[in-house]
């Protein structure tokens, strides 16, 4: 036991003294919750708009200040002929163009009947789509102005409501996944990569013949990866509640019970991987190949699991990642009970147990 | 330049003789350009809805009918209490709930006015939005033909009104995959180059091969060049991989020309090596190397607009994608496979090209250091 925690000490000086690393270890999910919080968003804000007015009267006028003046668009080009919006879309310079025919004002008074072309650059769909839908709004807002609306009979109202998340704040499904990733990234990458440095650089041989059973060898470097884990899962869950705003709905010592469970998942897959691995270079790849992307891909932080097609669901079952990730939804976000998560904690026992076993049999005491 | 010639030999032996790098080359693309596109589809469908119906009426009935007859949602659960309902969405296997209260048909013929309710699962915002935008057009749809059933609407409209056509160009089918292919293989280009740079250079210094490199007469750069050369060779050899399988699997060839792509990538192949030159220059150990790289590559990805548009970021984000290199050319692939963009349209965009190729280089080789510490 004494030369067990001997060894533990001596993994833990490996990792402390490389503070590159460490800053990077610690940073990562600092830097991930800043970007994510503040930098991305699938909201549409200040669009480039060019516009082709053929007109320009009072009326298009008025409409072209107001679309430049809401928050979704800017209007950044004034064409003068058709030929020329080929051009602005290949510089991506807009995204969309408004064409306003001639005699708008005079048309839309005096026939009641006007027409207005839209052009989205629909190389980017959804984005086309939705800046198109808030054109349209605006429009539509205008004319109302015009008919001043009657009251219309059999009217069915209906009131909505968003349960769990009523700003829509998008800090309910990254916080998860980015757990996920970086436990992913600790756990499984960070644990093999160091496990077969010493395997490389032939020290692994020294620390075999060492009185030390070597099983626990390895384990005990593991160790300090699975503090730090758990250091970073704290950091999140820190900056989530004081930076984002984003309570913790559910009960604290269950999430953080469900996490360790998840890192020691990580980390038997990282033990996994270096017990038939040799080389720095295939755990890295294996790793990023084989767990990093399915923890980007299948967590479903960033792609709805529902619209994957038969197969790629099928596969995301076998990814602890996308048990992890529902687990942390259904206790921070939706602050639900142990009961609504047991079949997903059993799941990653079970994978977890699997795959430590299968570590150790595969684990060479010799080297080739 | 004899020397450069060795090395040159040297390394691509090296290359050919790890079966990790080949690998890499090979399956990182063909297993990117399968998987991501095909779960990164954001076309929000299959919405599944639970119906509290507390009415049991014609028009309840007609309602549930038309919305699951319209292909968006699908009906998971009927029931009559609204707290089954929240524990169905509870344990996630409902999107949306639709309450029709009871009298919901009489108050509208009797009283002109009925309530219906709706509640979304927001946890995924997106998909709440979405769910409910719809839910709504086609409750709208349904107050419409109740209208048209009781009331003579005038067919002719009096009043001024905007007709607006809209047209999508280039993607009229908004097909995401057109989308998102040509933004993966951008990554793809970053990710190999950087790694591998990064990695093979800081693999020489960990294994100490690098001392002796150090102690010959070969020159910095004539090393630093022996390095790149290589790598550019894989990377362009990479995207050239990738674009057989995007036309492989999608069917997609870009609508710009090939020679255009290949200007573009040579010259940001330069740019993505010396961002995994630099990267090991601060790196002792290939373990550091790697967690150095994917720190640059998550920050890059993340700004690079491959998933949100740049112009929604604030201002403080949108600065730091203008010295961002693959923001760049993510925009600049997607420009000349979906648009046909040609290159004169993207004369600033290959200017910044040069400026992060030369910078990045030239920040590697100052801090490259024939000594050891």
């Amino acid at each position: 036991m004494k030369t067990f925690v001997a060894f533990i000490r001596k993994e833990f000086w490996h990792v402390l003294r490389d503070t590159r690393s460490l800053v990077i270890l610690l940073g990562l999910p600092v830097v991930m919750m800043i970007l994510f919080g503040f930098a991305l968003s699938s909201e549409v804000k200040n669009s480039n708009v060019a516009i082709l007015d053929y007109s320009n009267d009072d009326a298009s006028r008025l409409l072209i200040d107001r679309i430049d003046q809401s928050q979704y668009f800017s209007v950044k080009e004034r064409l003068t002929s058709e030929a020329q919006i080929e051009r602005v879309f290949r510089r991506g310079e807009a995204r969309l163009v408004i064409i306003f025919p001639q005699h708008f004002q005079d048309d839309l008074l005096h026939t009641n009947q006007v027409q207005v072309r839209f052009i989205g650059d629909a190389s980017d769909p959804n984005t086309s789509n939705i800046v198109i839908n808030y054109a349209s709004s605006i429009f539509r807002d205008y004319q109302n102005e015009l008919t001043e609306q009657k009251k219309l009979p059999y009217t069915i109202e209906t009131e909505t409501r968003m349960l769990y998340n009523p700003q829509l704040k998008s800090s309910y499904n990254f916080v998860p996944g980015v757990m996920t990733l970086i436990l992913m990234l600790l756990g499984a990458m960070m644990t093999s990569v160091s496990i077969v440095k010493e395997k490389e650089t032939g020290t692994m041989e020294i620390l075999l013949v060492s009185p030390m059973r070597p099983l626990l060898v390895v384990l005990s470097k593991a160790v300090p990866y699975l503090f730090l884990c758990f250091i970073d899962v704290i950091i999140i869950l820190l900056l989530a509640v004081y930076l984002l705003d984003m309570p913790i709905r559910g009960s604290l010592p269950l999430l953080l019970a469900e996490s360790l469970l998840f890192i020691l998942t990580t980390l038997s897959l990282g033990l996994l991987v270096s017990a038939v691995v040799d080389s720095q270079q295939t755990a890295m790849f294996l790793s990023l190949v084989g767990f990093l992307m399915p923890a980007l891909v299948f967590s479903g932080f960033m792609f709805p699991i529902e619209n994957m097609p038969l197969p790629l669901q099928i596969v995301s079952n076998i990814v602890p990642t996308k048990w992890y990730y529902s687990i942390v939804r259904a206790i921070m976000v939706k602050g639900l009970g142990f009961s609504y998560v047991a079949k997903q904690t059993l799941i990653l026992v079970v994978m977890t147990v699997i795959y430590l076993t299968v570590a150790i049999r595969k684990f060479k005491i010799r080297l080739a | 330049m004899r020397n450069l010639v060795f090395l040159l030999q040297k390394e691509f032996r090296q290359i050919f003789r790890n079966p990790t790098i080949l690998r890499m080359i090979l399956i990182m693309p063909i297993l990117q350009l399968i998987v991501i596109p095909l779960a990164a589809d954001y076309e929000i469908k299959h919405i599944s809805i639970s119906v509290v119906d507390q009415d049991h009426s014609t028009y309840s009935a007609k309602l549930i009918n038309k919305m699951t007859a319209s292909g968006y949602f699908q009906l998971v659960e009927y029931t009559q209490s609204y707290t089954q309902a929240t524990k169905t969405v509870g344990e996630g296997k409902t999107d949306l709930i639709l309450t029709i209260p009871a009298h919901f048909e009489r108050d509208i013929i009797k009283y002109n006015k009925a309530q219906l309710h709706l509640a979304a699962d927001a946890v995924n915002g997106v998909r709440a939005g979405l769910g409910t935008a719809y839910a709504g057009q086609m409750i709208g749809d349904f107050n419409r033909e109740i209208r048209e059933e009781w009331m003579l609407m005038p067919k002719f409209n009096e009043l001024p009104q905007i007709e607006i056509t809209s047209a999508n160009w280039y993607n009229p089918h908004f097909d995401y995959h057109l989308f998102m292919v040509p933004g993966i293989l951008a990554i793809l280009v970053t990710m190999v180059g950087a790694f591998l740079t990064a990695l093979n250079i800081v693999a020489e210094k960990e294994v100490g091969t690098i001392e002796q490199i150090n102690v010959t007469p070969i020159k910095k750069h004539e090393f630093i060049l022996g390095k790149l050369i290589p790598f550019w060779v894989l990377g362009m050899v990479s995207i050239t991989l990738g674009m057989i399988v995007t036309f492989v699997i999608f069917r997609f060839l870009p609508v710009g020309s090939f020679f255009t792509i290949y200007a573009f990538s040579a010259v940001y192949l330069f740019g993505v090596l010396g961002i995994g030159l630099l990267i090991s220059t601060f790196a002792d150990t290939q373990q550091q190397a790697t967690l150095f790289a994917f720190f640059c590559m998550m920050v890059f990805i993340l700004l690079g607009g491959l998933y949100t548009p740049i112009e929604s970021m604030p201002e403080w984000a949108q600065w730091l994608t203008r010295i961002n290199p693959p923001a760049y050319f993510i925009k600049i692939i997607r420009a000349i496979y979906i648009k046909g963009s040609a290159f004169t349209d993207l004369v600033p965009e290959f200017l910044a090209m040069i400026a992060f190729a030369l910078v990045f280089n030239a920040l590697a080789v100052l801090n490259y250091r024939k000594r050891s510490a």
